[in-house]
């Protein structure tokens, strides 16, 4: 099928799915979770449409639906999935397996909040708790970031030099179910992008049989484990290499930061996924009534980049770091990332942890704008700090 | 920077209230311009009351912050009047647009809102072509006479994209007559 480069509205999930059947995956097993399920949904149209090969697996659950993957993965097809929330909690005893066993599997991820209390709307309490699942995490900004995400991370999750699994993050509902406007490429141009997967230990290599999740003790496990920790360097310097290549596609940038402006600013705020989108905005209208400040957007989380985030803080007054989880009992995620970072800054910034938008609590301008003022005045706490919360 | 033209719409579970804000928004992509549509999504419920916005611009739309002050309210069914408060966000230089059989000073008073009101009977436009009471479609036909932020051409061809698979010709063209009516009868 031939499709010249076009711009259609689409939500994240159908620019999602989109992406999917331009990849044309040769297994996808998914089971349906608000506000995921539309991803899936659209895919399997595609499927009984016979607008891709896929095989798609109809599982009884997110447990099986990773399971389905892994197995496919393992015989050197390109698997995919997608899930939140629930969904990634019931695949978690199976997402270790997909990294220990070096599954290069994408999994778009609606990000939802973990129940109790039962909330279907976004906040990233799903994906946080999955970071040190030894998965790769990007976090997309809007419907677009998210199209173009999936062909980079399939290519990144398949380098020979890293062969991870990769969730691709999008906020539930906020991106997942807006309409957009998404610039989707010549469906020739991304398959040759992705070409095909060149995976070289599998099971269906008959010339070179293996065996595969064998048990390892005392004996073995820490170097198994350790050979993961070197793979998640190694996808860093890859991420950069894809996103060049990827760059030479769509004339768009994919450092592990967006630096929006940054050059002069005084203080700045990092954050990822949606709420960058309307920090922009609110950059945008202060830097016109003359205040110096800045966005650090992350896309790049797991690994997380240190050095690019110590150099990009370098010289700031403040920083607020704005995110949508709780690391309960401790610094919230990001927070403790950057924090980390910044360690060997000489003269190290001052933090503000502002914690937002939990179960799907609107992120307002203003809401913002109050952060970003309280940076300016140096109103910075060691104590976390939160924005639309009732006290 | 490019002023966001920004829309918010009422009406109840089920009236197609999220359809109509689509298909304003792809419309005007269609049109050229950037869009955003997306509904509130509470518990959604059949008759439950509802809302969906809309944002139109020249130049990328970056925020994902909901609609707070809108420029054009546009409310589906006119008994949500006095039930919440549909003008909430809005200053006097904003527009209102309501499916009512009642006078726009009618509606001033009940809603005490001072800027410019139109109105037009997009339910019986709706029972005359559809059969059905379907004020949706109709009321997007009454909100780009009063505003223009679409042409009608794209609008049509959206409409047609939209419903021809979904219902046929004939329902479909009786959707585009029913937009033409309340075009030429929101006042």
């Amino acid at each position: 099928m031939i499709m010249a480069e076009k711009i259609v509205p689409l939500t994240g999930n159908y620019a999602i799915a989109e992406a999917m059947r331009q990849i044309n995956p040769e297994v996808v097993a998914a089971y349906p979770i608000t506000p995921q399920s539309s991803i899936v949904e659209m895919f399997s149209q595609f499927v009984s449409d016979g607008k891709v090969d896929t095989e798609m697996v109809r599982v009884e659950s997110e447990h099986s639906a990773m399971s389905a993957v892994v197995g496919a993965s393992l015989t050197g097809v390109r698997a995919m999935t997608a899930t939140c929330s629930a969904g990634l909690a019931l695949m978690w005893e199976i997402a270790g397996v997909a990294s220990g066993l070096r599954c290069p599997i994408v999994m778009a991820i609606a990000n939802r909040a973990i129940s109790a209390p039962i909330n279907i709307h976004c906040d990233h309490s799903d994906t946080m708790g999955a970071r040190d699942l030894s998965w790769i995490q990007i976090y997309c900004e809007n419907a677009q970031e998210a199209y173009e995400t999936m062909f980079l991370a399939l290519k990144l999750a398949e380098h020979k030099d890293v062969q991870l699994p990769v969730m691709v993050c999008e906020d539930g509902f906020i991106t997942s179910h807006c309409v957009q406007n998404v610039k989707i490429y010549d469906d020739h141009v991304m398959r040759n992008f992705v070409g095909e997967r060149k995976s070289v230990d599998n099971l269906f290599n008959f010339e070179n049989p293996i065996a595969m999740g064998s048990i390892e003790l005392q004996d073995y496990y820490f170097e198994t484990k350790r050979q993961q920790q070197q793979a998640m360097s190694r996808a860093l310097k890859v991420y950069l290499e894809v996103g060049n290549e990827l760059s030479k596609v769509t004339g768009n940038d994919y450092g592990y930061v967006e630096s929006y402006k940054m050059d002069d600013a005084e203080v700045a705020i990092i954050t990822m996924s949606s709420s960058a989108g309307t920090t922009k905005t609110v950059v945008d209208r202060m830097r016109e009534e003359g205040k110096k400040v800045g966005l650090i957007k992350l896309r790049l989380y797991r690994p997380f980049p240190h050095g690019e985030i110590r150099r990009s803080f370098k010289g700031i007054k403040a920083i607020g770091v704005l995110e949508r989880a709780f690391a309960y009992g401790a610094n919230a995620p990001l927070l403790s990332d950057v924090k980390s970072a910044i360690y060997e800054l000489s003269e190290k910034p001052k933090l503000q942890s502002y914690v937002f938008g939990m179960g799907g609590r609107d992120l307002l301008e203003e809401h913002v704008e109050h952060a970003f003022n309280e940076l300016l005045a140096g109103k910075t706490v060691k104590e976390e700090k939160y924005l639309g919360l009732r006290e | 920077m490019d002023k966001i033209i920004e829309l918010r719409i009422h009406g109840r579970g089920g009236q197609g209230a999220k359809t109509a804000g689509q298909i304003i928004a792809e419309a005007a992509l269609d049109n050229g311009k950037h869009i955003q549509a997306f509904p509130e999504y509470g518990p959604e419920r059949t008759g439950a009351p509802m809302k969906t916005y809309v944002r139109i611009s020249n130049s990328e739309i970056k925020t994902y912050s909901p609609v707070i002050n809108p420029d054009i309210v546009m409310v589906i069914d006119p008994t949500l009047i006095g039930q919440i408060d549909v003008t909430s966000g809005m200053t006097d230089n904003d527009v209102l647009i309501v499916n009512t059989t009642r006078s726009s000073d009618k509606i001033k008073e009940k809603t005490g809102f001072n800027g410019k009101i139109y109105t037009v009977d997009a339910t019986e436009i709706s029972i005359n072509h559809l059969g059905k009471n379907l004020p949706n479609t109709p009321m997007i036909g009454a909100l780009i006479k009063v505003t223009g932020v679409v042409e009608m051409d794209f609008l049509i061809e959206r409409v047609k994209n939209t419903f021809l698979d979904k219902i046929g010709e004939e329902k479909t063209n009786a959707n585009i007559a029913s937009i033409k009516q309340a075009y030429e009868e929101v006042k």
